[in-house]
C-alpha cells in the first residue's frame, strides 16, 4: 500500500506505524524514521508551509520513485503542515519489505528528498522573532547520493 | 486581476501571503513584476526562484491572463 498524506493537526506516530503494520503482515521488515521539530537554542516553534498544487503531488511521486527502485510492499509518507512546538512530531516515513535492507534504502532515500527537493519552507520562532530558515549546503550533498536510475 | 502567491521569505517583502493584482489583459510575466514595489520586484528577480502559473511550474517567459493564479516559490528549506 502507499499512503501519502499531508496533517495540519497532530501527527500520532504509534498510530499511524501500527495500521501501517497491520496491513504488511507478510512483510519481513518494517523500518520506519520519525522526525520530530528539533529543539534548543532559544526554539519556540516551527511553522511549516506548503504550496497545494505541487507539494502533496511531489510526495506522492517521491513514494512512487522509491517504490520503483526498491521492492517494496509498502511505503508511508506523513508530514505535518503548520505551527508546531519543539519535539512534535513532524515527518513520519516508514517502509515494509520482504528484506530489510529494501526498506532501510527506501525510508533513507526519501528523507533525504523530502528535506531537499519538496515544496516546503519552514521558519522557526527564537525568543519571540521568527526567521525563514534557508536551504542548507548539507541538502545537496544529501541528494547527491542517490544516482538516477538509468 | 490576477492573484499573486508568495512562498517563504517572499511572504515578509511582499508584507502578505498573496495579493491581487489589475490586470485587463494577457500580460508577460516581467510586466507583472515591473507593477510591483521596487523591494518586491526586485526580491522577484532572483534566478532561484521558480514560478508556477495555476498550480504548474512554468520555464522562461510566461504571459499571466486575467484571472490567473502566478505563485513565486523560493528555494526550499525541507521538510
Amino acid at each position: 500500500m502507499r499512503v501519502v498524506r499531508l496533517l495540519d493537526t497532530a501527527l500520532d506516530p504509534a498510530a499511524e506505524l501500527a495500521r501501517f503494520a497491520a496491513a504488511h503482515a507478510g512483510a519481513g521488515g518494517l523500518v520506519s524514521f520519525l522526525g520530530q521539530v528539533r529543539g534548543g537554542e532559544g526554539i519556540e516553534a516551527l511553522d511549516l508551509r506548503h504550496f497545494p498544487p505541487l507539494t502533496l503531488p511531489g510526495i506522492e511521486a517521491l513514494a512512487d520513485s522509491a517504490s520503483a527502485r526498491w521492492r517494496l510492499d509498502g511505503i508511508a509518507i506523513l508530514h505535518r503542515i503548520g505551527e508546531m512546538p519543539p519535539a512534535a512530531p513532524i515527518v513520519l516515513v516508514a517502509a515494509a519489505a520482504r528484506h530489510r535492507r529494501d526498506a532501510f534504502s527506501a525510508v533513507d532515500y526519501a528523507m533525504d528528498h523530502l528535506k531537499s527537493d519538496s515544496w516546503f519552507w519552514k521558519r522557526e520562532k527564537r525568543d519571540g522573532a521568527w526567521r525563514w530558515i534557508e536551504p542548507r549546503a548539507e541538502d545537496g550533498a544529501d541528494l547527491a547520493r542517490w544516482a538516477p536510475v538509468t | 486581476m490576477a492573484r499573486l502567491v508568495f512562498l517563504g521569505r517572499l511572504e515578509d517583502v511582499a508584507g502578505a501571503d498573496e495579493i491581487t493584482l489589475p490586470l485587463a489583459a494577457p500580460t508577460p510575466l516581467d510586466a507583472v513584476v515591473a507593477q510591483l514595489p521596487a523591494a518586491l520586484a526586485r526580491a522577484l528577480g532572483d534566478p532561484r526562484i521558480r514560478v508556477a502559473v495555476n498550480g504548474a511550474l512554468v520555464a522562461g517567459p510566461a504571459l499571466i491572463a486575467p484571472g490567473d493564479e502566478l505563485a513565486f516559490l523560493p528555494p526550499v528549506s525541507g521538510g
